[in-house]
């Protein structure tokens, strides 16, 4: 233990926590002003950061409840938020389930197998991430395009066209599962070699009740990304109804139509499950960018 | 670790009929696949999507083999994963890449044919043969009839649902009952269309108003060299496969026009253009500036913020941490959304506070450099989180030894920070910094919900923005504002492409040396 002089060592510390407290506090501003907008009554209101007149009108228009003000007027929602969530939450969970077999998949090969190519598709499938995916997709709206001229399932405003081109978001978590599976002793292997199973028998009896934790790591974090993805959303998606969130929630702010206050509500409504989401499984999510990416 | 699934997994012993029925289901399914993906085929080069097909072919081929053949067992696992990559990020980079080289657009969208079917399709209506009709009501359906001089000519029994029926008429001396009125007709407009008759003398007619059917024939006549001659006034339009457009006889182009290849005309344009050059370099700059500064400000908050969160004196860490991390933690496109709302020029709480405080009300939307802080401010709030996790975790592999011994040489924290502890830090840092660049070189969700690239750059010839990055400059090209030019969108991706793939090699190969590194440690 390093001896440090008691008296400056409490300036030391009340310099710290008085530094991080004006930071917190300063971060966590737009979250506080948002939430007191919520409860403002109107979509111009300004005020106190706490409001003195509550009104729950926006929070009724978000969870898609018509609004009867005071003067007898009924509010119409101005958008399908629950809509939006649960197309995000389906497009999101589907898509998850898709990457998550292949990305198990391919890393119990990279891991287990030795082909011709091992190294070398591992290191393109690292570089290829890298490219922009918001600067594909003219290439993937041409290609959905032509794609529903076969049949609309897979055209341009399906979810299922989306679904698909979320398949393709599998590289980190290859390289996330495959430095799991190169942890498990190869003596299970072994041992399920001997007892006379394939290696798709090994895969599916031996590693996957192993690997449950890391894979419910994986799909959380993909779902997460899926759920905040927006440039291929924006693209594919046109109709108000076949909107996710990340795509809808833009429409509430144009200047021609400025919902602020209706925006509040429906942002922390729709922000707070995806929000409490990811702070459970950040610790998974940061150990597996590093870990992920550094492995060879 | 005990492996439990393997005592109760006797499928290697399962009786060999069983083995053989699942063969069969195996390749049934693989047929009911491959069959599935022909018909996609199929519609791909109908369509006049040739490219496409063959790729679809291709992934076809490729499950039959892989799926069918002994041989790849070992391939089947990585099959789907690849082939996902391959198609829906490889392709689309190459398919980009390969547009740069065309005119496709908002005014060259179609293939060839379907830009001639479209001038086959235009009509003239000869006036001369024009007669009223009528509809009459029928008991289920309807009948058509041509009043004449005396009785006129009546259909059989049809359907008006709108699919095309061609209808033989018949004399009849008397005008029959039943007929519909005007406004009922106009509900049938469209159904109308669908619908010929044919004279006695054997000559077809087709609606040529509400009230009348006459003959209507085709505008043009597609002669042998592929020249469309107007029948109506002898003119003609001439195929110019250099521009993909009909052209007329004073050669001026005729919308709508189809894709063809243009070389290197579009690269041409955003070297050399200057109303497109200009722009072009002032964004570069930008998007250069945005990325580093961007890079540089969350490392800085961040490393400064898990410092102080690594220091053994402080109590309530857990707290701390989970409250720094909250804006990495709520969806970007909220929390852009958000800051978009509280930096507006009027009523946004930001300047409403400033207002207050100083009496000033910057300009956020409208002047440049303010709009350029704002998003350097929304960013670093948005990506400080993730270095400052990041940092935690490589502080912790600092040896305390090392701080000891700057200790007792007497070092403040200022001087062990710059002198011990981020000298050992950043090594591991490097690929991180790096693809942090390369997310921020493009991170055109930020510019696209924050301010969409505005304000404009004054007198550029497609609209640009001062706080656009060459991502959201390409992205509003495509889709949104200048008539979506897909073909220059294309160009300059390619060029992105080419910086994004350098700074991916560079990434590769910082990563490489990390993990030898570690290797070594």
């Amino acid at each position: 233990m390093i001896v440090e002089h008691p008296r400056s060592l409490l300036w030391r510390k009340i310099l710290a926590h008085g530094f991080l407290i004006c930071f917190i506090a300063l971060i966590l501003f737009p979250f506080l002003i948002v939430l007191s907008i919520s409860f403002r009554p109107g979509n111009f209101s300004t005020g106190d950061l706490i409001p003195r007149q509550i009104s729950l009108e926006h929070w009724s228009l978000a969870l898609g409840i018509p609004y009867q003000m005071p003067n007898g007027a009924v509010l119409q929602p101005p958008f399908p938020v629950m809509l939006w969530l649960w197309n995000s939450i389906k497009i999101g969970m589907i898509a998850s389930a898709g990457i998550l077999m292949l990305s198990m998949t391919a890393a119990y090969a990279f891991s287990r197998m030795r082909f011709k190519g091992r190294g070398f598709i591992l290191d393109s499938l690292l570089i290829i991430q890298m490219f922009p995916a918001a600067l594909t997709v003219i290439a993937l709206y041409t290609i959905f395009d032509a794609l529903g001229n076969v049949t609309p399932i897979f055209g341009v405003d399906s979810h299922w066209s989306l679904i698909l081109s979320y398949l393709s978001a599998i590289t980190l978590h290859i390289w996330t599962i495959k430095g799991y599976f190169d942890s498990i002793d190869p003596a299970m292997d072994k041992a399920a070699q001997i007892d006379g199973a394939t290696p798709w028998q090994t895969f599916r009896y031996v590693f996957l009740p192993m690997s449950v934790p890391i894979l419910a790591v994986v799909f959380v974090l993909s779902f997460i990304f899926l759920v905040t993805e927006y440039p291929a959303a924006a693209v594919l998606l046109r109709e108000t109804d076949n909107m996710t969130l990340a795509v809808g929630a833009r429409q509430y702010l144009y200047e021609q139509r400025y919902l602020w206050g209706d925006f509040a509500a429906a942002a922390i409504l729709s922000g707070l499950p995806i929000t409490l989401v990811f702070l459970l499984a950040q610790r998974y999510l940061v150990s597996g960018l590093t870990e992920g990416g550094v492995k060879g | 670790m005990t492996a439990p699934a393997l005592s109760e997994s006797p499928p290697a012993q399962l009786p060999r009929f069983r083995a053989g029925l699942a063969d069969i289901v195996r390749y049934l399914v693989i047929g009911v696949i491959a069959l599935g993906l022909m018909y996609f085929v199929w519609g791909l080069y109908l369509a006049g999507e040739p490219l496409f097909a063959v790729v679809v072919m291709a992934l076809m081929l490729g499950i039959v083999v892989v799926y069918g053949a002994r041989k790849f067992y070992t391939a089947r696992f990585v099959f789907p994963a690849v082939t996902a990559v391959l198609i829906f990020i490889a392709l689309p980079v190459l398919y980009t890449s390969y547009v740069g080289f065309t005119n496709f657009g908002a005014r060259n969208l179609l293939t060839f044919d379907r830009v001639t079917a479209y001038h086959m399709n235009q009509k003239a209506v000869d006036r001369s043969t024009e007669r009223p009709f009528a509809l009459l009501a029928a008991d289920d359906g309807y009948r058509l009839f041509l009043p004449g001089a005396e009785g006129g000519l009546l259909s059989e029994i049809f359907e008006l649902d709108g699919t095309p029926v061609t209808l033989k008429l018949q004399l009849v001396a008397v005008v029959p009952d039943g007929i519909v009125p005007m406004r009922d007709v106009v509900k049938f407009r469209s159904q109308l269309g669908a619908v010929t008759a044919e004279l006695p003398d054997g000559s077809d007619i087709q609606a040529s108003g509400l009230r009348s059917f006459a003959k209507v024939t085709s505008v043009y006549e597609r002669q042998d060299d592929g020249v469309l001659l107007n029948t109506v006034d002898g003119s003609t339009l001439t195929p110019d496969d250099s521009v993909g457009f009909y052209r007329n006889e004073a050669g001026q182009t005729v919308a709508p026009g189809w894709r063809v290849h243009v070389g290197l005309e579009n690269f041409r344009r955003v070297l050399f253009n200057d109303g497109i050059r200009q722009p072009m370099l002032q964004i570069f700059l930008w998007t250069v500036t945005f990325a580093t500064l961007s890079m540089v400000l969350t490392f800085s908050v961040g490393i400064l913020l898990a410092s102080v969160l690594q220091w053994e004196h402080l109590r309530g860490k857990a707290v701390y941490r989970i409250l720094l991390i909250l804006p990495y933690a709520v969806p970007a496109f909220i929390s852009i959304l958000v800051f978009r709302g509280l930096f507006n020029q009027n009523f946004g709480e930001i300047n409403l506070i400033l207002d207050g405080l100083f009496g000033v009300k910057p300009n956020w939307g409208t002047d440049p450099n303010l709009a350029r802080a704002m998003t350097l401010i929304v960013n670093t709030w948005l990506g400080y989180p993730y270095m400052m996790l990041l940092g935690m975790g490589y502080l912790q592999s600092v040896p305390a030894e090392h701080y000891k011994a700057a200790a007792l040489e007497g070092a403040g924290p200022v001087r062990t920070f710059f002198s011990v502890t981020l000298p050992q830090i950043l090594p591991p840092f490097v690929p991180l910094l790096i693809s942090n660049f390369a997310f921020n070189f493009n991170n055109v969700v930020l510019i696209l919900l924050l301010t969409r690239g505005l304000p404009d750059i004054p007198g550029t010839q497609i609209p640009a923005g001062q706080t656009d990055l060459l991502g959201s400059f390409t992205y509003r090209i495509s889709f949104q504002d200048a008539g979506q030019n897909f073909g220059l969108a294309g160009a300059i991706s390619t060029l992105i492409f080419i910086v994004v793939g350098i700074i991916a090699y560079a990434n590769f190969v910082a990563l490489r040396r990390a993990a030898e590194a570690r290797g070594r440690g």
